[in-house]
């Protein structure tokens, strides 16, 4: 097992070095150089120059390279150019803000995801089974961020029950677990859920229907088991792929959230990330995808050694 | 005289779908408590769904059962629920062919024999484990303690068999059904296994209904043997009968097959022609398309059922003088 974990992490360095090369190189490959945008147009040769040697720009790209890595381990990102704080700063309250977010939505899929895909399995080609996916199909084709405004409309407008947007009164970032501050993520989150409720739902029926299929479900019942017995071993063959299904889906949601971030305003890092774009602020971006591009990297690592932990058959050679 | 463990009286099977197959059609049966019969044919026959009948392992929804069916008493095909659930396992069980698929992957195979044990006698977790372990022992799996704790695909093909067998008599079933045990084992384990099952059986006095393509396989296990064709039994009769005295033109042709040279354990394919399919219900001898003694009556009804006496049966028209082929 130590050595599968081990194995796993020395798989996982290249990735993430490949991962930073791309993080770094954006700011290169976009037009101009970072500074463009922040200098005043009219701004001297002399004062771009200088600018330039201060920010390092005017060194060779592998000793650019360098010592971004040697910074960003270090855990400086550099300084928003539209904000002027620390990227890190802005990207820690907002990596808390998504993760919430995520991880409550990945939980209501996961919930529902396995809920209906249960059922759909189960009953397989039977009304139920149709409705169920019905439903899922639903969930995956809806577009979100329409789902959201829909929710909103009902919800906030209408009935007046829910707050449209923002974490907390009056726009507030400080986040407490409160019903004041709780009250926000509802919207967000259970429009967000649905992603994952599609996609659960149908791997988790696909994946149940596979197992009933199997022969050592005869088996089962022969030996007496009734139908609660049955279903947990069916349970226990599908959970698995369901969950490094549900960890990828988190995954997923943790960095794929800028339009419902940007439709509740919720402060986020897709919201953030939609910012670092219109406002052109380039080490916000680079900061704020590189972070992102490690976590689904880790994510992925975990994904891996926990199937591998419960699953006896995967080989850990 | 005791009553027979199972009576089974004209049995049809038939499924429902895409396409209609009828794969039992009129299958007669009694078994007393202890004895072993053995089915012989070839793939389709309807040995396995013969045997599902009696566990009604059949999916409940297209599968269209007549006849009767009783197993120590009870009315086999009107249980249901915690009933049925009492029956499988409990009073009958069953070996598969292939343990790798009938075993649940990803439990133990200690948690799987615990398991039943559990349900049937309501006993604790522990005193199920211990079952287990006895169990495993009983059927001399190697290192048994080692084995409690190991998934299906760490053991050899062999080692499996024998925890499925372990499984199987865990509840001390008073009928063990044993579809095709040993054909996806080695030769050498194949002996190994028959001999086990025989002598487990003896120990445990149960009833087995043992079903095979391979004569040799049959003579050596069961006092009884029922030849099936197409859904049907074509004949039955004593190991001896069957074997000194068949009457039925496809046993003859089986033996024949089998006297030739034939390599203990091939498929029973010596005889040229295939079976039918099962689309329609017979009504003609099903065997009479690859039939050499064949008449006209035997393609336009169905050739009588002559019993000699109880156990001895055969269909065909030639049954009382054997036709000169
Ligand atoms: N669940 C099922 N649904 C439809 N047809 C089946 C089913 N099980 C078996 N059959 C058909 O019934 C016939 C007899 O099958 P089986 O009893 O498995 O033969 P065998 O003698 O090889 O064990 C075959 O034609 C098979 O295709
Ligand atoms: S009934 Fe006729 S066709 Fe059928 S086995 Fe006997 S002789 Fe052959
Ligand atoms: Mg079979």
């Amino acid at each position: 097992m130590l050595s599968y974990i081990l194995k796993r992490l020395a798989l996982t360095i290249p990735v993430a070095f490949g991962v930073s090369i791309v993080c770094f190189m954006l700011v290169h490959i976009a037009p101009g150089d970072p500074l463009t945008s922040v200098l005043p147009p009219d701004a001297s040769a002399q004062l771009q120059a200088e600018m330039r040697a201060l920010y390092g720009f005017d060194r060779p790209l592998p000793v650019q390279y360098g010592l971004w890595v040697l910074k960003t381990l270090q855990g400086d990102l550099g300084v928003s150019i539209a904000t002027g704080r620390p990227v890190a700063s802005e990207l820690g309250k907002a990596l808390g803000n998504t993760l919430m977010l995520a991880v409550l939505a990945t939980l209501i899929g996961f919930l529902f995801g396995c809920l209906f895909g249960f059922v759909a399995g189960y009953f397989r080609d039977s009304w139920i089974d149709r409705l169920a996916s019905f439903v899922s199909i639903i969930g995956v084709s809806v577009p979100h961020y329409w789902l959201g405004m829909v929710l909103v409309i009902i919800f906030s407008v209408q009935l007046n029950w829910l707050p449209a947007t923002g974490a907390g009164p009056g726009g507030s970032a400080d986040w407490a677990w409160d019903w004041v501050h709780v009250r926000h993520l509802i919207l967000p989150a259970v429009t967000m859920s649905v992603i994952p409720m599609g996609i659960i739902a149908r791997t988790v029926r696909a994946l149940v229907a596979e197992i009933l299929s199997q022969e050592f479900v005869s088996g089962l019942r022969a030996k007496g088991l009734l139908d609660f017995g049955v279903f947990r071993h069916v349970v226990k063959n599908a959970a698995p792929t369901a969950l490094a299904v549900m960890g990828l889906q988190l995954g997923y949601l943790l960095g794929g959230s800028i339009l419902i971030e940007t439709v509740f305003s919720w402060p986020g890092t897709g919201f953030l990330l939609g910012q670092a774009i219109f406002q052109r602020d380039l080490p916000l971006l680079q900061g704020t995808i590189l972070v992102l591009a490690m976590f689904f990297v880790a994510l992925n690592l975990i994904v891996d050694i926990v199937q591998s932990m419960l699953d006896p058959r995967v080989q850990r050679a | 005289m005791t009553d027979p463990l199972v009576e089974m009286k004209d049995v049809t099977v038939r499924f429902h779908g895409t396409r209609t197959v009828h794969a039992v059609n009129g299958v007669n049966l009694t078994l007393m408590p202890g004895e072993t019969l053995s089915i012989l044919g070839e793939s389709g026959s309807g040995k396995s769904v013969t045997l599902k009948t009696l566990l009604r392992l059949l999916p409940e929804n297209r599968t269209e059962i007549g006849g009767e069916v009783r197993v120590a008493g009870a009315d086999v095909l009107s249980l249901d629920g915690r009933a049925l659930a009492n029956h499988r396992g409990g009073v009958v069980s069953m070996i598969f062919q292939d343990p790798m698929l009938a075993l649940d992957p990803v439990y133990t195979i200690g948690d799987q024999i615990a398991e039943a044990v559990m349900r049937h006698e309501g006993i604790s977790r522990q005193a199920g484990l211990a079952r287990a372990l006895d169990m495993l022992t009983r059927v001399r799996i190697p290192s048994p303690e080692r084995r409690m704790k190991a998934y299906p695909h760490e053991m050899s093909g062999g080692m499996r068999q024998r925890a499925m067998i372990a499984l199987a008599l865990s509840c001390r079933p008073k009928l063990l059904l044993a579809d095709e045990p040993t054909t996806a084992l080695d030769a050498t384990v194949q002996i190994q296994i028959l001999l086990l099952l025989r002598e487990l059986q003896r120990e445990f006095g149960m009833a087995m209904i043992f079903v095979t393509h391979d004569i040799g396989v049959a003579v050596e296990v069961s006092d009884r043997i029922a030849v099936m064709y197409a859904g049907e039994f074509v004949e039955t009769g004593t190991v001896r009968q069957i074997i000194r005295e068949p009457r039925h033109p496809y046993t003859k042709g089986l033996l024949a097959a089998n006297l030739h040279g034939a390599v203990k354990g091939e498929r029973l394919d010596a005889i040229p022609g295939a079976p039918p399919a099962l689309e329609t219900k017979p009504t003609a001898c099903s065997f009479a398309p690859r039939c050499l003694v064949r008449q006209d009556r035997c393609e336009t009804a169905r050739p009588p059922v002559v019993n000699f006496d109880p156990g001895r049966m055969v269909r065909c028209i030639h049954a009382v003088e054997p036709a000169m082929a």
